[in-house]
């Protein structure tokens, strides 16, 4: 049968590992091997842990930060790069280039933008804004909003296409038509373009979510790997791949941190799904 | 996109006789007012800079000399001693070379899985009968939901148990078959006409040649997408490598990067060289095949 490779795949490294995440979750499994049965011990360690308490925080900060910029910003640039001109594939292309980069490309990039000594402190020194650098990389609450503009910069392109999809499918008719009848752009965008792509509209906010809740790479890189100060700059992947290695590590808490993360993850699907039912029947 | 130019449609406002002839928005929509050109071309070249700036910026530091300052309070984007010393650098110190050659490696079997496991899976649930097809189906789907890195730990026990932790194949193997792209195949090769296949099984066709003859050559617009996902998703991803590999000699670009980092902390020439290594082709291959990519995501969109 021609589906029993990917079928084998799918029951391998997604069922099984869903299952065994819940299994794992009650042993003290070490990276190297080995490890046994201990219980809830681990979910009792996770109700006082005060680094999940911060990556929590920063996740949803994460989150509530992203969201209004990454569904409005890529709508406009959809609009921007929609009209067919001259050289306009070249900035589609060029747009998207960020998605297309690696987050760690990406995140030492801005590592050296936002230096103490990088291009942001320098001009903004230059004009005078400021009179000492201001510390992106090193300051608790700094550090999570660069790596928040870091991910919303990188987003810009990802979603941009996406919509640029569903402008196509926003009836042309309607837009003349309001044309007609006086609307100018800006009426006719509010009107007509954003009931239009509504559904979509839906669709990213929850894969804006689901992302900001599992950023990884922006974080880790920023921080140089350990999190700010004090650890207080994790997020929930942070930590779950910190305890997947060495011989600190522990697979047992990091899959229960995995069944945390999960929970995390499927709340504001479940909210912007319902969202979504509310909207179509009114 | 279904962005039709129909010169045969008439402007609609500028019909003669209408009063308000020279209104925003009397153009019609397949012409632009100088003006409109204007304002588009200058949002374009702002959120140019935006999106490529930190790009070129990065370039302009792994070019500029040692001896020239790069912590001037005027930044300047062009070197005045411009040179490739840092690249050659990096590659003698840390064997970038190898890290790209591991992810090339990682990247070339994901990109071969997809591309095989994908499309034959795809073609199986959306072309042939066999039971459970719907539960297969919605097995799929199911796992979209969960976001990898809540199985990603077990998933490493699993190829731990395999007995390939800190080998590439092990950094390749779970993703060799996503299930977005079976389902990307599915939806592509359903919009086929039911009845070529029946035409082929009257003429005695099995599975096997409905799906190489049939199948495949009208399915190449999405498996270009699929293989172009697929190769930038290996040569980008950062933290299942991460967790797999242990021995540097092993390390992919983006693991290696991030250990770059740590060693030349205090020479930004040095990792902006590195990471114009990791960079570069990456976007040479996006480049190259962005057409086929905007066409396919045009494509996805007229099909709903």
């Amino acid at each position: 049968m021609l589906v029993i490779p990917a079928l084998t795949w799918l029951l391998v490294f997604n069922l099984w590992p869903s299952i065994n995440t819940v299994i794992l979750s009650f042993t003290n499994a070490r990276p190297i091997g080995g490890g046994h049965f201990v219980g809830l011990k681990n979910f009792e360690t996770l109700l006082h842990d005060e680094q999940l308490r911060w990556a929590l925080l920063n996740s949803v900060i994460y989150m509530v930060v992203c969201l209004p910029f990454l569904t409005v910003l890529p709508l406009l640039l959809a609009v921007l790069v929609e009209k067919k001109l001259p050289g306009i594939t070249f900035f589609r292309t060029a747009f998207y280039t960020p998605v297309v980069a690696s987050a760690v490309v990406v995140a030492l990039i801005w590592q050296w933008i936002l230096d103490d000594r990088g291009l942001v402190n320098g001009l903004a020194e230059k004009l005078g804004v400021i009179s000492g650098p201001l510390p992106f990389l090193s300051d608790q609450w700094l550090l999570l909003l660069s790596a928040i503009s870091l991910t919303i910069w990188k987003g810009l392109g990802y979603y941009m296409i996406i919509y640029l999809a569903a402008l196509g499918n926003v009836g042309r008719e309607l837009h003349e038509a309001a044309a007609v009848d006086g609307a100018g752009p800006f009426r006719r965008f509010v009107h007509i373009t954003i009931p239009g792509v509504r559904g979509t509209m839906i669709l990213i906010s929850i894969l804006i979510s689901v992302s900001a809740l599992r950023v990884f790479s922006e974080l880790f890189i920023l921080s140089g790997g350990k999190g700010g100060p004090g650890g207080r700059d994790n997020s929930v992947v942070m930590l779950i791949q910190q305890y997947s290695q060495g011989f600190e590590g522990n697979l047992g808490y990091a899959s229960a941190l995995s069944i945390v993360l999960f929970f995390v993850t499927v709340v504001p699907m479940l909210v912007l799904a319902r969202l979504n039912r509310r909207g179509a029947e009114a | 996109m279904s962005v039709v130019t129909d010169p045969a449609r008439p402007a609609v406002a500028e019909a003669p006789g209408t009063p308000s002839g020279r209104r925003r928005g009397s153009f019609g929509f397949n012409t632009v007012s100088p003006r409109e050109k204007v304002v588009r071309y200058l949002l374009l070249a702002f959120v140019l800079l935006i999106t490529i700036g930190p790009f070129l910026w990065q370039l302009s530091t792994s070019l500029k000399g040692s001896g020239e300052d790069i912590y001037t309070r005027i930044p300047r984007l062009l070197p005045s001693q411009p040179t490739f010393s840092h690249y050659k650098e990096v590659t003698d110190t840390i064997p970038v070379l190898d890290y790209a050659r591991n992810s090339l490696v990682v990247a070339f079997l994901v990109v071969g899985g997809n591309v095989i496991g994908a499309s034959l899976a795809g073609f199986a649930i959306s072309r042939l009968q066999f039971r459970g097809r719907r539960i297969v189906l919605g097995l799929f789907l199911a796992t979209l939901v969960l976001p990898g890195e809540v199985t990603i730990i077990s998933q490493y026990v699993t190829v731990r148990e395999f007995g390939l932790a800190n080998t590439l194949f092990g950094v390749a193997l779970p993703g060799m078959i996503g299930a977005l792209n079976v389902l990307l195949m599915y939806n592509a090769f359903r919009a086929l006409p039911l009845e070529v296949d029946q035409a082929a099984i009257v003429d005695g066709a099995n599975a096997w040649q409905r799906f190489v003859y049939i199948g495949l050559p009208s399915v190449r617009g999405t498996i270009s997408v699929i293989a172009i996902f697929a190769f930038i998703g290996a040569w980008d991803d950062f933290l299942w490598p991460l967790i797999v590999l242990t021995d540097p000699n092993k390390y992919t670009l983006t693991v290696g990067l991030q250990y770059l980092s740590g060693t030349f902390s205090n020479n930004p020439r040095l990792i902006a060289a590195g990471t114009m290594i990791a960079f570069i082709p990456i976007v040479i291959v996006f480049a190259t095949l962005q057409r086929f990519f905007f066409k396919g995501v045009e494509e996805g969109a007229v099909k709903g």
